[in-house]
């Protein structure tokens, strides 16, 4: 059993552990609230964008010269994914739970054989990803300096993508994230940006619109703003998730510390009255042999 | 009043303006300045920097715009658009600002010519907001 000052230490030591956790734990609840007005603010404006798209593309009269950003390529060779993580740790099963659902996918990839390119967003995807996919990593970017997502930073990844598909680097293109539901639930999500998929929706409306100027440049002006857009969601989704996510596995962090001091007070003053009672034994038996 | 519709501006951050009781707006489209009233025809256009004229029953308000898209359906505007600001909260420093960061884009030699009809617009506007 171990000795009496060494449970101290470590009675002590998971406590200060367990201050930590406790602290990142508030910390993360303040950034949650934060995180998550944003991305409930942010909300709108993808909505909006994507309505238009789509009153736009069913409108659209010749489907055959549309925009290759709508249409695709024809192609469905080269396949790029843009993955998004965090730049952070901690954050329980966050980062995991993207890479898990991205790897599916790349395995799927790759047994059709089909080409696969990757964009890293976050360090800690491509810490994760260089082991298994180094080579097919094209890219990684972090925004490790910005504090909060901004649409400044998601342009910056969507001209990246824009530029390499105007170069012809890939045909489809997929961004993975975390949608955020709620603090214990976050859904990884793969989204096709490229070309865009627009099944889901069927109930907007025939209505036709008026152009101004026509409606091929309207599209093609309009498409790179919202693969923008998109990645600008994805981000703001992503930074809610991964708060709430921190805030509840420090939550259970922090609990785990509470039940572990308890188990060890319990077994520190066992072995402090065990002591005690052996010394009274040697006392007694002692005093009796005399 | 039935001559008011809705309006909606909204940047990606938040939804910037939503009101209810406007009768015209007036936006920078990209081919000349268009004013919507209620009943306008369902239309999709761009916007150009320039200034949003917004009349409602409180009264005038203006915003400055550097781009942007424009919907008009079922009388309601909806304006999605990347920098905006209102003109009466643009405090003098942050206009110049802006104004020294469009005239060095402006004095750039590589720019194409659409870049460059909007960037020389964008200065053009800005100027005239003093």
């Amino acid at each position: 059993m171990a000795s009496l000052d060494d449970l101290k230490k470590r009675i002590a030591s998971v406590k200060s552990t367990q201050k930590i956790t406790k602290a990142m734990k508030m910390v993360a609840a303040a950034k949650l609230r934060r995180a998550q007005e944003n991305a409930e603010k942010g909300r709108p404006y993808s909505e909006k964008m994507n309505n238009i798209i789509l009153n736009l593309s069913n409108g659209i009269s010749d489907k055959e010269n549309a925009p290759k950003l709508l249409s695709g390529t024809g192609n469905d060779k080269i396949h790029l994914c843009v993955v998004m993580t965090s730049d952070r740790g901690l954050c329980g099963g966050f980062n995991s739970n993207i890479i898990k659902k991205a790897k599916n996918y790349f395995a799927k990839i790759i047994n059709e054989g089909k080409e696969l390119k990757i964009i890293t967003v976050g360090s800690k995807g491509n810490d994760q990803l260089k082991r298994g996919y180094g080579d097919k990593i094209i890219e990684s970017i972090s925004f490790k300096e910005s504090k909060n997502a901004n649409y400044f930073d998601a342009d910056k990844v969507g001209k990246i993508v824009i530029e390499k598909f105007k170069a012809g680097e890939f045909d489809v293109c997929t961004i993975f994230y975390n949608q955020f539901k709620n603090v214990i639930t976050q859904i990884p999500q793969a989204q096709q940006i490229i070309p865009l998929n627009n099944d889901e929706d069927e109930n907007s409306s025939d209505e036709s619109y008026e152009f101004e100027p026509d409606e091929d440049e309207i599209l093609s002006n309009l498409l790179p703003k919202n693969i923008s857009t998109q990645i600008f969601k994805a981000m703001l989704e992503n930074s809610a998730s991964e708060q709430g996510s921190r805030m509840s596995a420090m939550d259970n962090a922090t609990r785990n510390a509470g039940e572990m001091v308890d188990k060890l007070t319990i077994e520190y003053n066992r072995s402090r009255q065990a002591a005690i009672t052996k010394e009274l034994i040697e006392i007694i038996s002692g005093a009796e042999s005399l | 009043m039935s001559e008011e519709f809705k309006i909606e501006i909204v940047n990606p951050e938040k939804s910037f303006l939503v009101k209810d009781d406007v009768s015209e707006v007036v936006v920078p489209a990209f081919e000349g300045e268009m004013g919507i009233l209620k009943d306008h025809i369902s239309i999709i256009s761009f916007l150009k920097p320039g200034i949003i004229k917004v009349s409602s029953k409180s009264g005038d308000e203006n915003y400055y715009v550097e781009d942007g898209i424009v919907e008009f359906k079922n009388n309601n505007l909806s304006i999605l658009t990347s920098k905006i600001f209102n003109i009466a909260d643009l405090d003098k420093s942050k206009q110049e600002d802006l104004l020294k960061q469009a005239e060095e884009e402006a004095s750039k030699a590589d720019l194409s010519d659409q870049t460059k009809y909007l960037v020389d617009q964008k200065v053009e506007v800005l100027r005239s907001i003093n």
